[in-house]
């Protein structure tokens, strides 16, 4: 079962994943983006971080809740919003539970996904943080592994893609060829999850 | 018409300038001394480019006169840091709503149509309609 403790420590090693990989998600926003990805979720999940070492909510719903307004207050760009949304939704749909198994999260990441679905109006194929969370909240129901695995392979698989959604999109087809940086940073915190699972 | 209480306006764009221009604009092209509610949040809080959720919710709440509040954006992440908000629930005056419309036309059609006491939805209206303004 995984408890408050655990969705703590998985944003703590989701910021310092992000912290440590904040240049090359900058460098990926750079041809396609305004180049401020990295600093932006840099800046937001350190905040997250300093918020639950002096805060401690005592569910899981409680922990994703708060992270998720926290990163709407403080990224500054439109993945602060996004990841917000998708974890305060996510959050949410956890309910007040102290306990949560896998399955039940994986059901709560897939309405945090729609979420995320709704408020941005992208569907996967459009170049987003979607090509990474759609198959990793699919694959979570089979295990954390499986999920890792899953967000990485879509975020690399939209190389190729053309961008539709954001300021990508005005690039047309000149956004082909480079790996969208919201699906990187969507997989380093699937990656995240699965260390702190231990898988 | 609500009470004699006037609409507020909030503008929000990536840059502090354009919001806090467009403001002006539109509060000068309303007439002087309008006192339709007027607020800028444009730009981080570092003065970047960027959005900020906390200068739009304090913007918010200082043109909120209990007549509603409309929200005119810019682009990418100014939409979808108001829309965010607006799913919170409590970060944002009642009565506030994101308007679909024209970042600088919709302001001003906002702004001259809330200096008449008009409604929240007659503001909004105005401001939507100001997408079909064609200048060719």
């Amino acid at each position: 079962m995984l408890d408050a403790d655990f969705f703590r420590r998985w944003m703590t090693a989701a910021a310092a994943s992000v912290d440590r990989e904040a240049e090359r998600l900058t460098a990926l926003d750079s041809p396609i983006g305004d180049a401020d990805h990295g600093s932006n979720l840099q800046r937001g999940f350190k905040a997250v971080a300093a918020d639950l070492e002096k805060e401690a909510p005592d569910t899981p719903g409680a922990v994703l809740v708060l992270a998720g307004r926290r990163l709407i207050s403080t990224v500054g760009g439109a993945s602060g919003p996004l990841y917000g949304t998708l974890l305060r939704r996510t959050g949410k749909a956890l309910g007040d539970a102290a306990e949560v198994d896998r399955g039940q999260l994986a059901e709560a990441l897939r309405t945090g996904v729609n979420a995320v679905r709704t408020l941005g109006g992208a569907a996967p194929g459009d170049k987003t943080m979607l090509d990474a969370l759609v198959p990793a909240a699919d694959a979570l129901g089979d295990s954390f592994a499986a999920a890792r695995a899953a967000a990485e392979e879509g975020a690399v698989a939209t190389t190729p893609l053309q961008a539709r959604k954001g300021r990508a999109s005005y690039l047309g087809e000149r956004s082909i060829g480079h790996q969208d940086p919201g699906a990187t940073s969507a997989a380093l915190l699937v990656a995240a999850l699965a260390e702190v699972a231990g898988e | 018409m609500s009470d004699g209480k006037l609409v507020g306006i909030v503008l929000v764009s990536h840059s502090a300038e354009v919001a806090a221009s467009v403001a002006e604009l539109a509060k000068g092209l309303a007439g002087a001394g309008t006192a339709v509610p007027v607020a800028a949040a444009g730009g981080t809080e570092g003065g970047g480019l960027g959005t900020s959720a906390e200068l739009i919710a304090a913007a918010a709440a200082s043109v909120d006169r209990g007549a509603g509040v409309a929200v005119l954006t810019d682009l990418g992440s100014a939409v979808l840091t108001v829309k965010a908000l607006l799913a919170e629930g409590d970060e944002l005056p009642a009565g506030t709503r994101l308007v679909d419309a024209p970042f600088v036309e919709g302001a001003v059609a906002a702004v001259v149509t809330a200096s008449t006491g008009a409604d929240l939805a007659t503001v909004e209206a105005a401001a939507t309609e100001a997408y079909s303004y064609r200048k060719v």
